[in-house]
């Protein structure tokens, strides 16, 4: 059972995994909203404006009557970033999110979405076998925990490629390939949203850098100035398409574009998309070495 | 581009009356269906339980709470992606009278000829916006295969329901095949040069 410790830092670990799925799926973050904002600024398009303007509505009722943005409750993803003096081992905080995925599934209740790959029975608390996924990351030096709740839709999820190109395609070919992905996918992973690319690395890796690029703030840039510099290249690209808000048309066809690398092997240049819908949900908890928790909506 | 105000169930020539890009709002009732549901009807042959004539569908799954009485409150109400549905346009209109199907995203192109020849339309959601919609459905009415929870078929009384957007109409044009058509110009013409 471990010692007095160890119960409280689960016990707040599991809240916050409970609290972090209902919240996250009600109250979408302000980079977020500002982002929306600008979209409707600047589109044009008579249709795409129209969407906009509901989308705007739909975040407001779902403030004021505090319910769900969108219906589809998600897998939920976490991603725990553990420092190395935190007083509860890893596999206690992963018992202690299941727990709470499982908790918030059925006393709010939320929508259980998984079921058996193969059989396709539902478990009806949205957890099962691997499921919640936990991402780790280990800090050295520090204390504290902060986990991200990232409970991401299937209409999005769905719309997700990877490509093995050759080193000889270079970047170009990394280029057309995400443009040719948001093209196709068109209305549906709920555009306008973020789409995260992930370059480099191996097939697996690929798709979660990809992934953790979604889960990133509306604003952040890589690091790196060569990749910053794609970043917004790709964006310019993609709302020069003119697919627009839920694939009707229009000049919004993403909010943001976020690219994580990794570096590669000599004859590997891979590259996955991962499509976050407009309404990104995304919340963090950072927990203290004492068990006290605080919330960040915008982390 | 109309606005159209339709009390749903409606008949063929109400929906015929209607053009890609405009918009409609929904008063009426509503029949929600989803992939299961559908599988059930034409793959396993069973009859639905509740009349689709004349009916506008829409591609959902609920999030609801039992009420005591056996009803069900609405908690959250949305759309999924309806591409995956799209082989049952044909038998919807043509067997079984359904005017309207709404969902996100679109049918695949070759839903255009069944919606032409028998005389429906796709209307397109705003996706994701479940909080706005949950609050257009006044009530849930009737709820046939619970065994397939949460994709039943649902019969819900709706006000102001929308907007929705003639994406797809009963001439042959779709809002998404333009855009996509426009986009794949764009790539070509003057994207491709850019990268």
């Amino acid at each position: 059972m471990g010692t007095a410790t160890e119960r409280t830092l689960r016990q707040a670990v599991e809240d916050a995994a409970a609290e972090l799925y209902v919240w996250s799926l009600k109250d979408i973050p302000s980079d977020l909203r500002d982002a929306l904002g600008a979209a409707l600024e600047r589109e044009t398009h008579k249709v795409g404006r129209r969407i906009l303007e509901t989308i705007h509505t739909n975040v407001a009722v779902a403030d004021e009557g505090n319910r769900l943005v969108c219906q589809d409750t998600g897998i939920a993803v976490y991603y725990a970033r553990v420092g190395e003096r935190f007083p509860l081992h890893p596999a206690r905080i992963e018992e202690a999110l299941r727990e709470g995925t499982r908790r918030a599934t059925l006393d709010h209740p939320l929508r259980s979405n998984t079921v058996h790959t193969l059989t396709r029975k539902p478990t009806g608390d949205n957890t099962g076998h691997r499921i919640p996924h936990v991402h780790w990351e280990f800090v050295p030096d520090w204390d504290g925990l902060d986990i991200k709740c990232v409970p991401k839709g299937s209409g999005s999820e769905n719309m997700s490629f990877l490509k093995m190109l050759v080193p000889a395609d270079g970047v170009k070919a990394v280029k057309r390939f995400v443009l040719d992905s948001i093209v196709g996918a068109g209305g549906k992973p709920c555009p306008p949203g973020i789409v995260g690319v992930g370059i480099g690395g191996s097939a697996d890796l690929a798709m979660h850098l990809a992934k953790e690029a979604i889960a990133r703030p509306v604003g952040t840039h890589n690091p790196d100035p060569d990749v910053a510099r794609l970043e917004r290249e790709l964006c310019d690209l993609l709302n020069e398409t003119g697919v627009g808000p839920m694939g009707l048309g229009g000049d919004t066809t993403v909010l943001s574009v976020h690219v994580e690398q990794a570096h590669t092997h000599i004859t590997l240049n891979p590259v996955a998309v991962n499509y976050q819908c407009w309404a990104a949900r995304r919340a963090t908890a950072h927990v203290s070495a004492g068990g006290e928790v605080a919330m960040d909506r915008d982390a | 581009m109309a606005h159209h105000e339709l009390t749903f169930p409606t008949d063929e020539a109400a929906v015929r009356a209607l053009e890609a890009g405009d918009t409609v709002t929904i008063q009426g009732h509503i029949i929600g269906i989803r992939d299961a549901t559908q599988i059930r009807i034409f793959d396993q042959g069973r009859e639905p339980p509740m009349s689709l004539e004349g009916g506008a569908l829409l591609h959902t799954a609920p999030n609801v709470r039992k009420l005591a009485d056996g009803r069900y409150e609405p908690l959250s109400i949305g759309t999924t992606t309806s591409a995956r549905m799209s082989r049952f346009t044909e038998p919807l209109i043509r067997d079984h009278g359904a005017r309207a199907i709404m969902g996100k995203g679109g049918l695949l192109p070759e839903a255009l000829g069944p919606l032409q020849e028998h005389g429906g339309v796709y209307l397109a959601i705003v996706g994701g916006a479940a909080a706005l919609q949950t609050t257009q459905i006044v009530e849930i009415e009737q709820v046939e295969w619970e065994d397939l929870m949460p994709e039943c078929l649902w019969r819900f009384r709706v006000c102001d329901f929308g907007p929705l957007i003639v994406a797809m109409d009963a001439h042959g044009r779709s809002l998404y095949e333009d855009v996509q058509a426009e986009a794949r110009r764009r790539i070509d013409e003057t994207l491709s040069a850019k990268i």
